[in-house]
């Protein structure tokens, strides 16, 4: 019993600190997206499934499927590039690994709307590149290398690949090289030895790292509003709308109420995956 | 067996792919051309156009103030979260870990909605107030996950030998547990601090007139377009403080470890 109270003081102040601004918050978004909307764009009292006929909308629609494809292609990519980088690091001499693993830190530390800023400059359509690109005509003159999609990719892509990087370290680190020359020497090709022995081997990494990337891309915000234009827009930047310039409060927590679903479904099936595995 | 060279190029095209908008941006700061499109020569006009935005000036000292509440508000509600995840492992530290959890991993958008629909629902209007309890909300989960990587390596049978020598609990709390831990509970204050000051999405969310940190301000002003040399100034500014301050942090880790 003394335990138990001793437990519970313990706990208590984090515990509640963080079930009144995590929990009901959360669990406010669910509710109130089965609000309907005040005539002020308010929360009104009366219950509706109104708010998500909002999925029955085209435009809607177009931005739900290029969430999903932005947010896939963009952890395509830093899967692609980050494995490799995890190989090379973690078959670097071990005293030189410390300092590659900072190198792919250290840009992190620097504000998140800065590093966003920077590409802004670089794609401008007045900048170095995009007047290099037009001068050997890779570029239209009217082409703009900001304002669209692969902006918006380009821009995630160098924000979260470091987050790749990491947990496929990681795995790579403790991977054993020398199951890749017993493969070789067994007359596997090179190829086929990483793939069916490397990329097996880290799978948990591969996990990890596609679930870093691929959830918070799904809320993504920033950087489609910044990069993106009208061609590069996302949910995340709907809510915001909703919120910020309709004033629309249910019909933002419908969308945020969809986008929840969004993530805690690969989440779900990484715990079951993990147990499986347990 | 030629090693391939395949994972050595990518490696160093990364490496150039992180650090040249940094660079560009770095370089422009000290560019005396408006567009930054080309060298035109060294300038420091654009610092000295930064020490006019009194505006500028007033959202750092907001983003400074939140961040100060918010690390040391999350580094005493994350180290007692620590504290509790590592001793007991009851239901109740099932829900614990779960709600400790869920703020690393929602994406910063829901987190910003949520609260937002909590103040609305009270009544209570946005402002410092409720851009400070955000923040501390989102350091608590990171404070108590570095908190408890170092709790893992503490060595408790310190504090029986000091119960043993005839410390009372909160003596031996105060002179040994809280000293030796104090490097890991530092480093996870730090994190808070800069986490605090880095974020913007949530602060969006959930800010109220006169509420405007140092990111917000920044986004209005790419968002603007306008003045980009100024934020680059302000940019690199920000990096040699952020450097530094990820510098101590890593000290402090590595003092500990060592």
């Amino acid at each position: 019993m003394k335990q138990l109270r001793k437990e519970l003081l313990l706990s208590l102040p984090s515990l509640a600190w963080l079930s009144l601004f995590v929990l009901v918050p959360a669990a406010l978004i669910l509710i109130i997206a089965f609000r309907a909307t005040a005539a002020s764009g308010g929360i009104a009292d009366e219950w509706t499934l109104g708010q998500f006929r909002i999925l029955a909308e085209p435009h809607i629609q177009v931005l739900l499927w290029r969430t999903l494809w932005i947010s896939a292609v963009t952890s395509a990519i830093c899967l692609a590039l980050a494995i490799p980088v995890a190989w090379f690091i973690a078959r670097a001499r071990e005293s030189l690994r410390p300092t590659l693993l900072l190198l792919v830190i250290v840009p992190f530390w620097t504000n998140f709307l800065i590093r966003v800023f920077a590409w802004n400059q670089i794609l401008h359509s007045e900048g170095a590149l995009a007047r290099f690109l037009r001068a050997i005509h890779l570029l239209e003159p009217n082409q703009p290398l900001l304002f669209n999609s692969g902006a918006v990719i380009l821009v995630s892509v160098y924000t979260y690949l470091p987050f790749a990087i990491l947990p496929l370290y990681a795995a790579a680190e403790k991977f054993d090289f020398r199951l890749l020359e017993a493969a070789r020497d067994l007359g596997a090709g090179a190829l086929r030895s990483v793939f069916s022995i490397f990329i097996p081997g880290i799978a948990t990494g591969i996990r990890t790292a596609l679930v870093i990337v691929f959830i918070p891309m799904l809320g993504s915000y920033v950087v489609p509003d910044l990069v993106g234009g009208s061609n590069g827009q996302m949910i995340g930047n709907k809510i915001a709308q909703r919120n910020f310039s309709d004033r629309n409060l249910p019909s933002a927590s419908a969308l945020a109420a969809i986008l929840s679903v969004a993530v805690l479904a690969p989440m779900l099936i990484r715990r079951r995956n993990a147990n499986h595995s347990a | 067996m030629k090693p391939s060279r395949l994972p050595q190029i990518t490696t160093i095209l990364v490496m150039v792919f992180f650090y040249l908008p940094i660079g560009v941006l770095i370089l422009n700061s000290f560019n005396a051309s408006r567009f930054g499109t080309t060298w035109q020569g060294f300038s420091l006009k654009w610092y000295e156009r930064l020490l006019e935005r009194s505006d500028l000036w007033a959202a750092l000292g907001n983003s400074l103030r939140i961040a100060c509440i918010a690390s040391i508000a999350s580094m005493i509600l994350g180290t007692l979260a620590a504290f509790a995840l590592h001793r007991y492992q009851s239901k109740i530290q099932v829900l614990h870990r779960t709600l400790v959890t869920i703020p690393l991993v929602l994406p910063e958008i829901l987190m910003g909605m949520g609260l937002l629909l909590l103040f609305v629902s009270i009544n209570q209007s946005l402002g410092m107030l409720t851009v400070t309890i955000a923040h501390v909300t989102f350091c608590i989960s990171y404070v108590a996950l570095v908190v408890q990587s170092r709790l893992q390596d503490f060595d408790f049978q310190l504090v029986e030998a000091a119960r043993d020598l005839g410390a009372s609990r909160l003596t031996a709390l105060l002179r040994v547990t809280l000293p030796l831990l104090a490097p890991g509970i530092l480093a996870g204050g730090l994190l808070a601090f800069t986490l605090s000051i880095d974020d913007f999405v949530i602060t969006f969310f959930v800010k109220g007139p006169g509420a405007d940190t140092l990111p917000v301000v920044i986004y209005s002003m790419i968002k603007k377009s306008r003045e980009f040399p100024v934020i680059n100034a302000l940019s690199t500014l920000l990096l040699v403080l952020t450097f530094l301050a990820a510098w101590g942090s890593q000290r402090l880790g590595n003092s500990y470890r060592a």
